[in-house]
């Protein structure tokens, strides 16, 4: 690790109030500043890389809410992962991280396969059975966690029902190659499809290709090196080689990945992919003008909950906001604090759920205090990880993905 | 430490209160002073005042050193300790205890967040002026301990200037309660101003009575260019001369202001040799007519362009970004060392034309940012500790702007204090007499030294 990314931080403290874990604890050791230390230590050889050391820096959100806020140009959060990955490279990934990031996540029709059983599982009604009697709590935490984060499973994979080539309503005025998120394909299929439509309707012929596969993200959490480069490979070939303007994601976590794709100088065309790459909200936004003629009302008081991957990774702050605010009659208020995490990271909400939960409950309550009826954010992650705050504490407030409340306005 | 001591703190505090593991002690070792470091035996995370009197009974009765600390921004090495002390935290005693709207004074914990008491005091139309760049991460302890200063303080004064009453844990356990909420008080020695910058060698704040204004109804906030430094720095003590005292008099450089903009993004100039952020507060009508007077002084001293915020929320943005300047400055190097050398207000040109001297002198890269209108200025060396030679040459930069300011009848630190960082130069200073009294006093508070030792002197 480049030893002068981590004395570049001079320890002002600025990192502090921003991270949701230091906010819980105030504990130097769960804070930004703290995580550094740590590293440099290692680096330095003043501390051992001990299983308690790994366990604090485990802590980090990935969120990244402190490089935003850092004046000195410090990026804790991605220096605690490239410390991770290096570790695992040296390491080598553990056998159940060896499963999923290399044998399944890779592999589109494995990841659907393997879901098949859990749909199953909910359409014969086995879930409500299951979670009535508290089944689940025979089962390890992580497993228990997952099955209530998990919505209903829509009938089929959006992969595998979406045409290749989405014609442009009207003349054609662009073409658009769409990513589709692991999860938003399988969990958020509405959402996606509302992703498609709102592009059409604004004349882009979207091409979604079958071929492409997982963003790598989940490989750059786990540690995995390789395997993010493995997926950028696969991906940067089958987006270059289409005649598109843009390649479009509405998953936070995707489009944060893809544009750092071009970091990896040794991916040949990357620059070209990721430089290409724009969140749904940042192309929607470029035609705020042309929307707000096609937008019908929908009277209903909404908030917006920024992902940490769209505003801190991305900076896209101001768009989402722009294209809520014009939709007639739409109410819009400010969620306090919208771009702290909401606990989600990744599989965080699995790994360390009560860290999670607590950094959930400071969400849910500022969404009360906000008084909207619809929560509206841009992430598949910050979907599951509110929807199952929501349902239990305030369930009479909807939660939905930006192109769904869109494209509701779009059909009123 | 000894096991036993250990267990002893772990029966006052709590088992989850006590850290000891290496991790921990190695991210209590620090704080935001650069170049100093030194990991804690223990550090201690107490629920309130009640526990604190516990653990210093217990630590000097076993005569073991305690550190206090807030939240580890200081600038001076304050809250650095060694291996054979403690450090106590004060994040878990942070409770807004009252804010009191009919004497207009606040008490709270000293773990509570400046930034967060002016939120809540704000709300009820109150204002609590002191607010350092640090305000959002610094504590009421700290700013107590420091005697903080700000951007508002050339109008509003220091963290002292509103520090009424005082609880204050002693050395072995003892509690000293001095002042409150009256606001006359001779009886005795005045013993809160004592306590207000003792950076934690004189006692440990368990409740902090502070006195509230009531906020101003309107403020003005402008940026003004100049292509040249010395114009800004005439501008500064012209202005002054001009009876008009803004709220905020703030000064950055070339240097600062690439790097503030680089991050903040508020559109600084990029063209220019220094910018005034100046803000003007109170009714309306009064400073509608001292923004005009400060922008006319401005003109006259040859600034190229002046600029008003268009709306509150513009002017909160410039004022945050120039709170980010001495973090923005490590931007550019690993390293930044900064000084805080403060002359009389008419001697800010001449301030300015030696730090200038003495980088180019040195060899030196040095931006300058600062509290202007309080004659306190941060000259910041950009540098990489790895490079010790021109770490060595940046101290002897920075001894002949010491020398400087305490020649022109200035001081050597404004509001970072002295600490470990600065106790070289005090002597210089205070002279013989002065050190003498000032052990003297410390003595009395603290017969065996275990508060915060090798502080000040
Ligand atoms: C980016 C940045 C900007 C800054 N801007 C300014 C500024 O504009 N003006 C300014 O004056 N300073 C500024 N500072 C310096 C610093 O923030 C202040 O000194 C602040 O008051 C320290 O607060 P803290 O809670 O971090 O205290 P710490 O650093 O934790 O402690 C500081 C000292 O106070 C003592 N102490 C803390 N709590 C107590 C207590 N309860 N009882 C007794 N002693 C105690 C400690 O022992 C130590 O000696 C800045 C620092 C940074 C990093």
């Amino acid at each position: 690790m480049d030893y002068v990314r981590l004395i570049n931080c001079m320890r002002c403290g600025m990192c502090l109030p921003s991270c949701p874990t230091y906010k819980e604890t105030c504990l130097e050791t769960a804070s930004p500043r703290g995580r550094v230390a740590l590293v440099r230590k290692i680096q330095e050889g003043q501390l051992l890389e001990s299983e308690r050391l790994l366990h604090y820096l485990s802590l980090c959100l990935d969120c990244q809410a402190c490089a935003s806020a850092c004046p000195c140009g410090v990026n804790p959060g991605e220096l605690v992962a490239d410390f991770t990955c290096e570790r695992k490279e040296r390491d080598g990934l553990g056998f159940m991280e060896e499963v999923i990031l290399r044998h399944l996540l890779p592999h589109p029709d494995r990841l659907e396969a393997s879901v098949a059983p859990l749909r199953l599982y909910q359409k014969i009604g086995l879930q409500r059975v299951v979670r009535k009697l508290g089944i689940m709590k025979v089962f390890p935490e992580p497993i228990e966690r997952m099955e209530s984060l998990l919505p209903a499973l829509p009938r089929r994979p959006l992969r595998q029902e979406i045409m290749e080539v989405t014609a442009a309503e009207g003349s054609e005025k662009g073409r658009i190659g769409f990513f589709l998120g692991c999860v938003m394909s399988l969990v958020f299929t509405d959402a996606s499809r509302a992703t498609v439509r709102l592009l059409s309707s604004l004349g882009y012929t979207v091409i979604t290709p079958k071929s492409q596969v997982c963003c790598g993200a989940p490989n750059m959490l786990g540690g995995d090196k390789k395997g993010l480069e493995e997926a950028a490979r696969t991906n940067i070939d089958v987006f270059n080689q289409l005649d598109v303007d843009f390649i479009v994601t509405d998953c936070g976590g995707c489009g944060a990945e893809l544009k750092k794709y071009k970091k990896n100088a040794e991916l040949e065309g990357s620059e070209k992919f990721s430089s290409k790459v724009r969140d749904i909200s940042e192309i929607l936004s470029l035609h705020s003008e042309e929307l707000s003629k096609k937008f019908r009302p929908l009277p209903m008081k909404v908030t917006y909950h920024d992902p940490c991957h769209i505003a801190h990774c991305q900076g896209i702050r101001a768009e989402p906001r722009k294209l809520l605010r014009i939709v007639p009659g739409l109410e819009f208020s400010e969620l306090e604090a919208a771009d702290s995490c909401c606990g989600s990271g990744g599989n965080y909400n699995i790994t360390r759920p009560e860290m999670a939960e607590m950094i959930l409950d400071r969400k849910l309550e500022t969404i009360r205090k906000s008084g909207a009826d619809v929560v509206v954010t841009g992430n598949p992650g910050c979907l599951l990880q509110l929807k199952e705050g929501l349902s239990r504490q305030m369930p009479e407030v909807r939660l939905m993905h930006l192109t769904e409340l869109l494209v509701q306005s779009l059909d009123a | 430490m000894q096991e036993s001591f250990v267990r002893e703190l772990r029966n006052i505090a709590g088992e989850r209160n006590v850290l000891t593991d290496p991790e921990s002690l190695a991210v209590y070792g620090y704080d935001s002073t650069p170049e100093l470091e030194g990991a804690p035996g223990a550090v201690i995370l107490p629920s309130g005042a009640e526990e604190v009197a516990r653990i210093m009974r217990l630590c000097s009765g076993s005569g073991i050193n305690v550190t206090v600390r807030g939240s580890g921004t200081n600038l001076s090495g304050g809250t650095i300790s060694s291996a054979d002390g403690v450090v106590i935290q004060t994040s878990r005693m942070n409770r807004i205890i009252e804010i009191d709207e009919e004497n207009l004074t606040a008490t709270v914990e000293p773990g509570v967040i400046t930034s967060t008491l002016h939120r809540e005091v704000e709300a009820l139309g109150l204002f609590y002026p002191p607010d350092p760049g640090s305000m959002n991460i610094s504590t009421m302890g700290g700013n107590i301990a420091e005697n903080s200063g700000g951007l508002r303080g050339l109008k509003y004064g220091v963290t002292s200037d509103y520090v009424m009453g005082l609880e204050t844990v002693l050395a072995d356990g003892g509690l000293l309660k001095t002042g409150g909420k009256a606001v006359k008080d001779v009886a005795g020695y005045r013993i809160n101003p004592l306590l207000v910058s003792s950076e934690g060698t004189l006692g440990f704040f368990t409740g902090i009575t502070v006195k509230l204004i009531p906020k101003p109804k309107a403020k003005i906030t402008m940026l003004a260019h100049f292509p040249l430094l010395q114009d800004a720095a005439y501008a500064v003590s012209s202005i002054i001369a001009a009876k008009v005292i803004p709220a905020t008099l703030e000064f950055l450089d070339k240097v600062t202001i690439r790097c503030v903009e680089d991050f903040a993004h508020v559109g600084l100039p990029l063209d220019v040799d220094a910018v005034l952020l100046v803000e003007v507060d109170g009714h309306p009508a009064a400073i509608a007519e001292e923004a005009i007077s400060v922008e006319e002084i401005c003109r006259k001293h040859n600034c190229t362009f002046f600029q008003r915020a268009k709306d509150a929320d513009e002017g909160l943005k410039l004022a945050a970004a120039r709170r980010t300047a001495l973090s923005a400055l490590a931007r550019v190097k690993p390293t930044t060392i900064l000084e805080d050398a403060t002359v009389p207000r008419s001697c800010i040109a001449a301030m300015l034309k030696i730090i200038r001297e003495s980088a180019d002198r040195h060899n030196v890269t040095i931006g300058t940012f600062g509290h202007a209108g309080d004659g306190n200025l941060h000259p910041t060396c950009l540098t990489d500790e790895r490079d010790k030679d021109e770490i060595a040459r940046a101290h002897a930069a920075f001894e002949e702007i010491f020398d400087a300011a305490i020649a022109m009848g200035g001081t050597i630190t404004g509001e970072h204090g002295i600490g470990v960082a600065k106790k070289k130069y005090l002597p210089k200073l205070s002279g013989e007499n002065g050190i003498r009294i000032m052990r003297g006093i410390k003595k009395v508070f603290d017969p065996a030294g275990i508060l915060n030792p090798g502080k000040i002197f």
